[in-house]
Parts: C-alpha cells; sequence; structure tokens
C-alpha cells in the first residue's frame, strides 16, 4: 500500500527527506545546541511556519483536491489554539495561584484555589467564575482530546448543514467565512468565557517545565511542528493518491456527474473537510504555545484568506505546493513587514516595505490567479520535466 | 408653603404696589432685616422687593446673594462695592454712579449666611421667571426643571399667565403639573396632576411618576402600617442580608470569617486539638471552628435551620415613601399607560431604525447583487469601491469647503471614480477569470488587499471626516421616544432612489433588456446582436458606481478609514445571498430581513452588539441551509444549476 | 420479461411552464427503447427525473422487482439501485487518466470509507481492459482523459456506463459526432446491451433509431404523443405535424 501512494506521490519523499535534513539543520546550529546561529526567536518563526505549511496542506486537499474553497479553516486553526492554551494557561495559574497561597497558615481548600486561579484568568474581563468550556482545562489529556474534537465536531456540524442543502462555490465560500466571523465575533466578547479580545497569554510558559530556558522549549516544539507536518503530509498524500483522491478530484470537476455515478457526494465532502478541519485544529495546537498568544483577531475572516493566497501563489492541487506557498508568502510577510527590507529610494519617493508589500502582494496574487494558476509549483513542474 | 402663598398674593397685588418708589429708601425700610438678615426674618423684606417690581430689584438681590453689597456706617446707606488698588469703588444703588477710593474701614460688608441666600434666590427666581428678556425666562425654567422645588410653585404658575412665548408657556405649565403632581397640597390636587401626566411619554414624565413611586424596602414580621407597595421573593443569601441589616439578625459567618478565626487560634500547627494540615476542606474547617466555638474562642455560626426560621418569621415589603395609596395607585396606573404608549413607540422607533439600516445594507450590496446576479462574479473588492467612494467625498471636502455644494459634487464624482474603477478591474481582471467563480474571488480580494494598502498609504490610518451639511445634522423628532437623524433619513431616500431607478433601467431601457438577456442565456443574447463583453463591463461599472455612492452616504453617518468596506463586504454578501441572487427585490428583502433581525436581537439584548451580530450570522448559516437559493428565488433552468 | 421502471402521472412546471405533463412511461427488462421528440420536448427533463435530478411536482416514479420509488430518493442512491445514465455533452474527468474514470465507475462499495480501504484487484485491472477492449479504448488507458478525441470521449463515457453494470441505461444521444463505422459499433454495444438489461436512447438521427430497430416513443410538450415501431409512428399525422413535417 505505501509503496502504491508513494508512487503516486513521489514528492513525498523528496518533502520528508528534506523536512528531516532541514530540522537536523536547525537544531544542529540553534542556541540550544550551544552554536546559536539560529537565535530561538527564529527557531520560533520557523516552528510556527511549519505549522502554517500543515494547515496550508489542509487547506490544499479541501480546495485544490476537493474543490471546497473554504474561507473558514482558519477558525479550526484558532480552536486548536484556544484548546491547548485553556490547558497552558489554567496549568500555569494553578502552579502560580499554588505557590502564592503555599504561604497562608491554612491549607487553602479546592475551592479557594479554583476562585483564586478564577481571579488570575478573568480578572481581565471582571469576572472571576470559571464558564462551563473551562470544564476540562485542568486536564492535559482531555484538553488535547478537544484540540480534535471541537474542531472536528464544529465541521462534521458545519459540513452536514452546509452540503446536505447542496450549498456549493462562492456561496459555500461566503458561508464558511460567515462561520468564522461569528466566532470572531463570539470571542471578542468579554463573556465569551475566553477573555473577550485579551484572549490568552503567557503560552509559551510550559508548565512543569518553567526551569528549562525558552532555547530548549523552542527546540522540543520545532521538532514536533517539524513531525506533525511530515505525519500530516504523508496522510494526506495518502488520502489523495488511489481511488480516494480519484473520486475527490473527480467532484471538484463535475459533483453532479460524480453523483450519477453513484457517490454520495456531500459525504465525501464531508469526509474531507472535517478531516482537514482536525488537521488544522493540531497545527494550530502547535502553533500558539510558540506564539505564546492567541487572541479573536487571529481568527478573524481575513486570516484564513491569506490561508487560500498561500494555497493559491504555492500551487494548488499538490500538497508540495501548498508547503512551498506558505513558507514563501509567510516567511517573506514578515520579512518585509518586519521592518528590516531596505527601503527603495527612487529619487522623487521612498518605497518602504512596511507600506508598500500588501499592495505588492495583493497585485502579484491576481497576477499568480491570472497568469501561473498553477503557481510556483507549477515552474517546479514545468523545470523537471524539462531535465 | 405659607410663604408661598403669600408671595403669590403679593405677586397678585403687584400693579397696585408698584409706586414710583426708589430702591434705596425700600431698602431703608427694612434696613434691620437687610443688614443683618436671618433666614426668619427676612420674608417680609423680600416680599416687599418683589411687590415693588422695581427694575434694579433683580440685580440687587444677586449682589445681595454674591456678598457684593455693602453698607455705608456713617448714614447707613447701601452700595455695591468692589475692591480696587485704591481703596473701595462704590456704585449707588438707584443711579449707578461709581465713587472711588473709598476708604473699606466706613464700610461694612453684608454677608448673609446660606440660609437667606437660597431665601435670596428663591425671590431672583420669581423675576427671572417674569423677566422680559426671554433668555433669562428660559434659564431660570431649565433651572426649575432641574430642580423641581414647591416653593416656586406659585411664582411659576403667576408667570404663565404674562407668558408671551408659547413653546415656554407650554413648558411652564408642564412644570406646574410636575410640581403639582409630586407635592401639590391635596391629595385631590396631585390625583388630578398625576392623571394628565398619564397622557405624556416624556423621560421627565416618567421620572416625575417614578419620584411618586420610589419605594423602601423593610423586612417586617407582620404587615406594617404603611403604604405597601408588594412583597417580595429575594434569593435566600441576600434576603438574610437584608434581615442582617435592617431587622438586627445575627450575620452569618461566612467560609472568611472562618478561615480568619482559625488561623487567629493556630498554636503549634494546631487549631485547638486539629492538625492545620487537614483543614484543607470546608468539612474540616467547620469541625475545627465548632471546637472553638465550643472553647468560647469564637462566635456561633448561624445554622441553615436558623436562616431558615428567620426567612419563614420574616417577610420583606416594599414600601412607597408616599404614604397615600390613593396617590400611588393613581401614580401607578398612569405610569402602566405611559409605559405601553412608551413600549409602542420603542417598537416604533425601533422599526425606523430597522429601516434605516435596511436601507444602509441595500445600498451597501445592490451593486454587489447586480454583478453577482449577472455575471455569476463575487467581487471581494467591493468594500473598496465603498471605501473609495468616501474618500472621493472626503477629497472633494478638502477642495470644496461648503458641504452641501460638496456634497452634491461628491455624489456623482464618487459614481464616475468607481465606476472608472470598476470597469478597469473588469477588463483587466475579471473578464479572464469566466466560468471560474472561485478564482475570481480570490483575484478580487487580491485587488481588495492592495487598494486596501494603497488607501493607508495615501490618506493614513487615521480616520478622515466627512462632514454632513447643517441641514442634514440633528434629527426629526416625534417625541422622546421615537426620533431620527436627517442623515439616516437621507440615506433612505437614496436607497428608495436607487431602487426605483435600477427597476427603471432594468425594465424599462434598452440596457436593462440586454443584461437581462445576458444573464438569462448568454450565448442566444449574443446570436442576437447583443455585445455580451460591453453588457458585462457596463454592469459591472454599473455595480461599482452604485458601491461608489453607498460610500458617500456611509462615509457622513460613519467615519472614513481604508477598513471601511471590510466592514461591510460580509454583511452586503449576506444581504444578497440571503435575499436571492439576480433580483432587485431580493436584495430589498435581504436587506430588510437582515436589518430588522439585526436590530431586533439588539433590542433583546442591547448591551451587546457583538452578540448580536454573531447571533445573526448563526441565523442567516441556518437560514441559507433551508433556503438555500435565498428568499426570491429563481426557478428551473435559469438558476443556473 | 418483467416490467423494470415504471411512471405514472408525472408532472414538473418550472416558473409556470409544464416541461412534463401528466406523462407515463413503462420499460422492461431486457429492452431496447428509442425516445424521439422536438426540441423542448421534455426528453432531458424526464431522465432529470428518473436519475433524481429534479423533482417532480406529482406523479409516481417506480424501479425494480420490490416496487421502490425513486422519488425522494438522492442522485447517488438512484445510480446505486442500478440507473446509469449517458449525457448528451461527453462528461468525462478530464484531469484524471482513461484508467481512473473506468475504475470510478466500476461497480464497487461507493462509501468514503470503503474507497480509503479500497485496494486494487485483479478482477477490478481485468475488467477495465474487458471493458476498455470492448470499446476500443484499451491503448488509451494511461493517457489523460482531456487529451482524448471527441469521439473517444464519448466511448469512454459509454464504457464508464457499462462498467457501472446498472439495470437500466438512460443514453442521450450516443452518436452525435461519430462517424459511420462508430454508430455501428455503438449500436452493436447497445443492442447487446439491451439483450440483458433495460436501454432508454435518446436520438435526434432517424437513421440511427432504425437500426436499433425498438420500440420509439415520441414525446411532445411533455408527454407521450405515439408509442410504437418506428414505421407506426412515423406514419401517425400527429408526429409528423409536430416533429417529422418541420
Amino acid at each position: 500500500m505505501s509503496q502504491t501512494f508513494i508512487t503516486r506521490h513521489p514528492s513525498t519523499l523528496w518533502v520528508l527527506a528534506f523536512l528531516g535534513l532541514f530540522t537536523l539543520l536547525v537544531s544542529v546550529f540553534s542556541e540550544a545546541a550551544g552554536v546559536g546561529l539560529v537565535s530561538t526567536s527564529f527557531v520560533k518563526t520557523l516552528g510556527k511556519t511549519l505549522c502554517l505549511c500543515l494547515i496550508a496542506i489542509a487547506m490544499d486537499v479541501v480546495w485544490g483536491y476537493c474543490g471546497i474553497l473554504s474561507l473558514g479553516h482558519f477558525a479550526f486553526f484558532g480552536i486548536g489554539g484556544y484548546a491547548i492554551g485553556m490547558w497552558l494557561m489554567y496549568a500555569r495559574t494553578e502552579a502560580i495561584v499554588a505557590q502564592s497561597l503555599s504561604a497562608n497558615i491554612i491549607p487553602p481548600t479546592d475551592v479557594e484555589i479554583s476562585t483564586a486561579i478564577g481571579n488570575q484568568i478573568f480578572g481581565v474581563v471582571g469576572s472571576s467564575d470559571f464558564p462551563l468550556i473551562w470544564s476540562f482545562a485542568h486536564s492535559l489529556t482531555l484538553q488535547l482530546l478537544m484540540v480534535l474534537l471541537i474542531p472536528g465536531l464544529l465541521a462534521l456540524v458545519f459540513g452536514w448543514l452546509a452540503f446536505r442543502s447542496r450549498v456549493t462555490g462562492v456561496y459555500l465560500s461566503i458561508l464558511t467565512q460567515a462561520m468564522t466571523l461569528a466566532l470572531a465575533l463570539y470571542l471578542f466578547q468579554n463573556d465569551s468565557g475566553l477573555r473577550g479580545n485579551n484572549g490568552l497569554s503567557g503560552l509559551q510558559n510550559i508548565p512543569g517545565y518553567e526551569e528549562t530556558p525558552q532555547a530548549f522549549i523552542s527546540i522540543a516544539f520545532f521538532w514536533a511542528s517539524s513531525a506533525a507536518l511530515a505525519l500530516g503530509y504523508v496522510l494526506f498524500a495518502w488520502v489523495t493518491a488511489g481511488k480516494m483522491g480519484s473520486v475527490i478530484r473527480a467532484i471538484r470537476d463535475d459533483e453532479q456527474r460524480v453523483r450519477f455515478l453513484g457517490y454520495h457526494v456531500e459525504s465525501y465532502k464531508l469526509f474531507v473537510f472535517t478531516l482537514t478541519a482536525v488537521v488544522s485544529g493540531i497545527a494550530g495546537a502547535l502553533y500558539y504555545p510558540q506564539a505564546g498568544i492567541i487572541n479573536p483577531a487571529e481568527v478573524a475572516p481575513i486570516a484564513s484568506i491569506y490561508l487560500a493566497v498561500w494555497v493559491a501563489i504555492g500551487g494548488r492541487g499538490k500538497l508540495y505546493g501548498a508547503v512551498i506557498g506558505a513558507v514563501f508568502v509567510s516567511l517573506l510577510s514578515s520579512y518585509f513587514t518586519g521592518g528590516s527590507a531596505p527601503d527603495i529610494n527612487l529619487g522623487f519617493y521612498i518605497v518602504k516595505w512596511t507600506d508598500w508589500w500588501l499592495v505588492l502582494l495583493g497585485l502579484s496574487f491576481v497576477a499568480v490567479t491570472l497568469l501561473f494558476p498553477g503557481g510556483i509549483a507549477s515552474l517546479f513542474d514545468k523545470l523537471t520535466r524539462k531535465s | 408653603m405659607l410663604r408661598a402663598l403669600l408671595t403669590v398674593l403679593t405677586l397678585l397685588c403687584l400693579p397696585a404696589a408698584v409706586l414710583a418708589q426708589d430702591l434705596q429708601s425700600l431698602l431703608q425700610e427694612h434696613q434691620a432685616q437687610i443688614a443683618k438678615p436671618s433666614r426668619k426674618k427676612i420674608g417680609p423684606a423680600l416680599e416687599a422687593l418683589v411687590a415693588s417690581g422695581l427694575p434694579q430689584a433683580p440685580e440687587f438681590l444677586e449682589k445681595w446673594q454674591g456678598k457684593e453689597l455693602y453698607r455705608r456706617t456713617k448714614d447707613g446707606l447701601f452700595f455695591y462695592a468692589a475692591e480696587t488698588d485704591a481703596g473701595m469703588d462704590l456704585t449707588d444703588i438707584d443711579s449707578a454712579v461709581i465713587t472711588s477710593g473709598v476708604d473699606a474701614a466706613t464700610l461694612k460688608q453684608i454677608k448673609p449666611n446660606g440660609g437667606v441666600r437660597k431665601a435670596i434666590s428663591e425671590a431672583l427666581v420669581q423675576f427671572q421667571l417674569s423677566s422680559p428678556d426671554l433668555q433669562r425666562r428660559q434659564d431660570a425654567v431649565d433651572a426649575l426643571a432641574r430642580n423641581l422645588d414647591p416653593a416656586q410653585l406659585g411664582a411659576l404658575e403667576t408667570s404663565i399667565s404674562s407668558e408671551t412665548d408659547t413653546a415656554l408657556k407650554a413648558r411652564k405649565q408642564q412644570l406646574v403639573t410636575y410640581i403639582a403632581a409630586r407635592f401639590g397640597d391635596t391629595p385631590g390636587q396631585r390625583i388630578a396632576a398625576i392623571n394628565s401626566l398619564a397622557s405624556g411619554i416624556s423621560v421627565e414624565t416618567r421620572a416625575a411618576l417614578s419620584q411618586i413611586l420610589t419605594t423602601t424596602t423593610l423586612a417586617a414580621q407582620s404587615a406594617p402600617d404603611a403604604n405597601i407597595a408588594g412583597t417580595v421573593e429575594l434569593p435566600r443569601a441576600e434576603a438574610y442580608a437584608l434581615l442582617v441589616d435592617t431587622a438586627g439578625l445575627p450575620a452569618p459567618i461566612t467560609s472568611d470569617d472562618i478561615r480568619k478565626s482559625l488561623e487567629e487560634n493556630v498554636e503549634g500547627g494546631k487549631v485547638g486539638t486539629v492538625s492545620t494540615v487537614s483543614l484543607n476542606t470546608d468539612t474540616a474547617r467547620l469541625v475545627a471552628y465548632d471546637l472553638l466555638v465550643d472553647a468560647g474562642k469564637a462566635p456561633a455560626r448561624v445554622t441553615e435551620d436558623a436562616i431558615t426560621t428567620a426567612l419563614n418569621d420574616w417577610q420583606i415589603y416594599h414600601i412607597y415613601d408616599e404614604p397615600n395609596a390613593d396617590i400611588t395607585t393613581a401614580a401607578k396606573a398612569a405610569q402602566d399607560t405611559v409605559n405601553t404608549r412608551v413600549n409602542v413607540s420603542q417598537s416604533a422607533d425601533l422599526a425606523l431604525d430597522a429601516i434605516s439600516l435596511a436601507s444602509i445594507y441595500f445600498l451597501a450590496a445592490i451593486g454587489l447583487a447586480i454583478t453577482f446576479g449577472v455575471m455569476g462574479v463575487i467581487n471581494m473588492a467591493h468594500g473598496e469601491f465603498i471605501m473609495m467612494g468616501a474618500y472621493t467625498g472626503y477629497v472633494v471636502q478638502q477642495i470644496i469647503p461648503n458641504y452641501t455644494v460638496s456634497l452634491i459634487v461628491a455624489l456623482p464624482l464618487a459614481f464616475i471614480v468607481t465606476f472608472a474603477a470598476g470597469v478597469a478591474m473588469e477588463r483587466l481582471v475579471i473578464r479572464w477569470l469566466y466560468n471560474r467563480p472561485l478564482e475570481t474571488l480570490l483575484a478580487t480580494f487580491g485587488v481588495s488587499i492592495a487598494l486596501q494598502q494603497l488607501a493607508k498609504n495615501i490618506f493614513g490610518t487615521q480616520a478622515r471626516p466627512l462632514t454632513s451639511p447643517a441641514w442634514l445634522d440633528g434629527a426629526l423628532v416625534f417625541n422622546d421616544v421615537i426620533q431620527i437623524s436627517y442623515i439616516r433619513i437621507a440615506i433612505f431616500v437614496l436607497a428608495v432612489m436607487f431602487l426605483t431607478l435600477l427597476l427603471f433601467i432594468l425594465k424599462r431601457t434598452r440596457l436593462g433588456l440586454e443584461t437581462r438577456a445576458v444573464t438569462q442565456n448568454p450565448r442566444m443574447a449574443a446570436s442576437m446582436g447583443i455585445n455580451p463583453e460591453r453588457i458585462k463591463m457596463l454592469t459591472f461599472g454599473l455595480g461599482s458606481g452604485i458601491a461608489g455612492i453607498a460610500g458617500v452616504a456611509i462615509g457622513l453617518y460613519a467615519k472614513v478609514t481604508s477598513e471601511m468596506g471590510s466592514d461591510y463586504i460580509v454583511q452586503s454578501f449576506m444581504t444578497v445571498v440571503v435575499g436571492g441572487v439576480g433580483n432587485i427585490w431580493g436584495t430589498l428583502a435581504g436587506a430588510s430581513m437582515i436589518g430588522t433581525l439585526q436590530k431586533g436581537i439588539e433590542w433583546l439584548n442591547p448591551s451587546n452588539t457583538l452578540a448580536a451580530q454573531t447571533y445573526m450570522i448563526l441565523f442567516i448559516i441556518l437560514f441559507i441551509q433551508f433556503r438555500p437559493k435565498g428568499i426570491v428565488a429563481l426557478k428551473g433552468r435559469a438558476a443556473g444549476d | 420479461m418483467s416490467t423494470l421502471l415504471e411512471m405514472s402521472g408525472v408532472s414538473v412546471s418550472f416558473d409556470g411552464f409544464k416541461a412534463i405533463n401528466n406523462l407515463s412511461f413503462q420499460i422492461a427488462e431486457p429492452e431496447m427503447r428509442a425516445i424521439i421528440g422536438p426540441n423542448g420536448a421534455g426528453k432531458t427533463t424526464f431522465m432529470d427525473i428518473i436519475t433524481g435530478k429534479t423533482k417532480p411536482d406529482e406523479g409516481r416514479v417506480i424501479f425494480g422487482e420490490k416496487s421502490i420509488s425513486l422519488l425522494g430518493m438522492s442522485e447517488s442512491k438512484i445510480a446505486k439501485v442500478g440507473v446509469g445514465r449517458k449525457f448528451q455533452k461527453p462528461t468525462v474527468f478530464e484531469a484524471q487518466t482513461v484508467r481512473e474514470n473506468f475504475a470510478l465507475a466500476l461497480k464497487n462499495p461507493r462509501g468514503p470509507f470503503d474507497v480509503l480501504r479500497h485496494r486494487k484487484t485483479k478482477n477490478g485491472a481485468q475488467r477495465i481492459e474487458e471493458l476498455a477492449e470492448r470499446v476500443g479504448l484499451i491503448d488509451e488507458l494511461p493517457r489523460l482523459s482531456g487529451e482524448l478525441s471527441h469521439g473517444q470521449k464519448q466511448w469512454l463515457e459509454i464504457g464508464m456506463l457499462l462498467a457501472q453494470s446498472p439495470r437500466l441505461l438512460l443514453v442521450d444521444e450516443p452518436a452525435a459526432g461519430m462517424t459511420p463505422a462508430e454508430r455501428e459499433k455503438t449500436t452493436d454495444i447497445l443492442v447487446n446491451a439491451a439483450k440483458t438489461h433495460a436501454v432508454v436512447v435518446v436520438e435526434h438521427d432517424m437513421e440511427f433509431v432504425r437500426r436499433l430497430n425498438c420500440k420509439v416513443t415520441v414525446l411532445n410538450e411533455g408527454s407521450v404523443l405515439a408509442e410504437g415501431t418506428l414505421d407506426h409512428v412515423t406514419q401517425n399525422p400527429e408526429v409528423i405535424d409536430v416533429y417529422l413535417g418541420r
């Protein structure tokens, strides 16, 4: 079996080899290895980029292979981040509270501990009660389960509703956008139980590893992200190879025809939508501990649209295209908007990249759509075909 | 009350009292009271002053109140005086002649105490209420309205008959009613006044009624001998806390109190006989605490049973502060009537708000609906066209300072600018992507990112104002509850104009005919000599142009920012999708539904507009499940499936 | 020979226009039936109703020995109980190879998890080759079907229809754009299929219909105008009036 899909996706081996080498190199030159050629903050940036690659291949499967232009996959990413963030924040606050209460003459009761934690976490939104959605926050296992379950269930319910009533094409895109907008608006409320627009913070501190330097934690997360990307890549390569891939590409091209062949198109879409949502949730759960903070702006509709931009620029319908797009665009974006890119002096006007990068990105996006619908990956294909 | 009546009497005989008398001599008549004023004795002097009707009297009262009145020691005459570098400047009370450089030692300042100053100001109000200067009368009435004082009732009533300004007269009568309702002499008078309030709706009327109906909460073991408004059921803890406060029952011992008592009694790692380590549950703490109580080291806990018994014994009442039950009954009835009317008005106001919001959504969405309906193209840059229109309006205002003229210029100019932008985008981008709707969506999104950042680069990130002309300021006020700002009316009118105009274009003109032909069957239309390329270009331009005008309209009541487009784009899509594609009536239906829905949800949960938006979007998502083709759906092959 | 499909009293209208008007129709298994009729007679809508794409306003559509109603069933369910359809315009999956197209159509479990667990089998490959041989595409199996000629796409589509092994084949204008030799081959395949299956052919080409040598149903304005042998219906004055006379 593995032979069939790897022969169908020879890129899988290349990507895995490259990813392994890259992980090794970054680790060797990181501060954790004592070299410090790659700074800890850059390791984090690279780790985050790997997570973005993971959600990008998920997006590629749902859009490039199955033809569902979801403008809401970042909602699942964000939910994954919130789910892990709840545990990180709870466990860390619990440790701090235990520390401060240990000075008491009389040991604290459970109620006192939980009130103190609640005060710490929800003080910013003027509350101290634990909302119902925090019921599992004390347990890493349960919360990790939430990382998988909540995006999965949301995608299942939303997808079932939408696909069942045959909402397709741009309607579906708008509907998914509405979904992520609704989620963002909900999270922005102070009484959402997730600290409103403050979001969850301090996520880079891993409970139980307070003494471990960030250099090591960052490398650990980098490895985890790399492993997750590798597993995700293999999973999606397996799913899109063989007959499943054939059916979902057929759905992309003419879903009505697929129905007349006797396939229940809605089930396939739902399967793909839910699977990619779960993977997006995992990507988010790995991303936000490296970012350190998550707030509702992360799931605003624009984020999901950028996701589509990455995949389109990288090349749809090819998993490595999505990886290239995510790496290329997100790293370029952080380079140009970070202020380290040199300004261009035109004599009469100084082009500041912080101001003009988005204009360039927008226009190049139009250009890619018009002129290179295959994205960067199609250039690769041309090169390999010639050689 | 008596004094007020006296004042009324004196005022009534005012014409007879007007004598050719100067103020100084009048003051001399009452010199003792004026020089050493006291709250008790000042009355006759003030009454005489009011009765004199002298034009100098108000100024005198003000100066007196302001401690600027002095008395010359040698002859006992009164002057106004002000300190200068060279001694004092004396001003004659009647002739206003100024004498400079007077030695301060020859004068004695008159300092009325607080009570007297209050009496003076009351007398002053009487002057002000009848002052020939409209502004002063107005101010006096406003001051009175802020602080309804029964003592002023007489003065107010007297001034009504001579009031020339109709509005002010009505206002004075209103105040008389309020005062009578709250402070009238007999219950009959008050009830009559209260009943007349029942026909009102204003905030003041409601405040007057609720002030009559103020209550005090108290606990009693049997029904108290008072005007009882009703009994109250409070949550257990709250009810008992009230009993502790009002009936002097022992306060319950909280878990905090227990912890403190335990901490205070820790000796050698033990409380009594209990080790502190084991005190990490509430049950363990209670046991340890009860041991402390037994040892007499802490107050006994109030048991749950005791609380239950206490709550059974005591009843909590709301008591009207007004003892007369007839009055409160009348006030309650009046309040109910007023509230009913307020509710009706609020519904009307809500409906107006909803219509206004629907107009905005309609304006924002109709351009999108045209392009989407005719070409099946989703224009993600539509919001940026709205922004472009708003910035056009802003730029025009920088050049033409007259707001009316600039608005007249801006509307067509915004249309032209965005029309051109729309045509350019159609020619350069969209035309290459027909039949690839998802890619159009993405390409236009690229345009949207670029335009938004471009606007940021040109106009900066801060919001730019688009000022409406003065005649659009203010609001049309029906009553205290129903009002709508003129800008919103203007937007509504604009929306109606566009609805008619578009219906006219689509149903009555050649362009409309060709557009409908291209929408329904492009190949057939092409074979009949219609150039679909041209139609699509023009349609796209038209849709974009309308977005520009919508931008000016939206900019007038909201700020102009580079991100304003994205605030409307999702709602606009919703409007189009909910309404049904390819139909102006559908867009109207969609806009009405979303506008009404949003206002309705906001009304149910007024504190939280975010929640309102969240619920609205969830509702729309569900709605689309059941009517995937929108409210006004095309059927059959024309629907394009 | 027993009735496989029975339609009775079916009507459907779009915005007031009656596309199908009180139509009744039956076909046995095995049987070959040709349907002719002028443009707008409701031929495509007739197929849409059977395959579940269009829901009729009234009437019944009953299929098989157990007389199950096709109304209210989804398109995929109808396909699974044994109704296959070939479209007028060849619609094959152009981004996939001919072999993949065949594999998609091959009768196999259709659920997502069945498909995910699906392994290529010797039987399957054999059947694909057999079918490809039959429609003359054996050398094209590894090619992208988008690269095929129009006629080859028609063949592929016919091959896919056979691969589904349906009990009822709905074939919309199979001969359009074919050379006379290809038409003959198509006729053979259809006639062969009609020995064991129910086959409904919609066709404009009278010569082709004649060669099928079967019962003909004439549709006009959404209902059956005449039914019988080709000679019988072509002599019907009403038929001549609405269709042949033009």
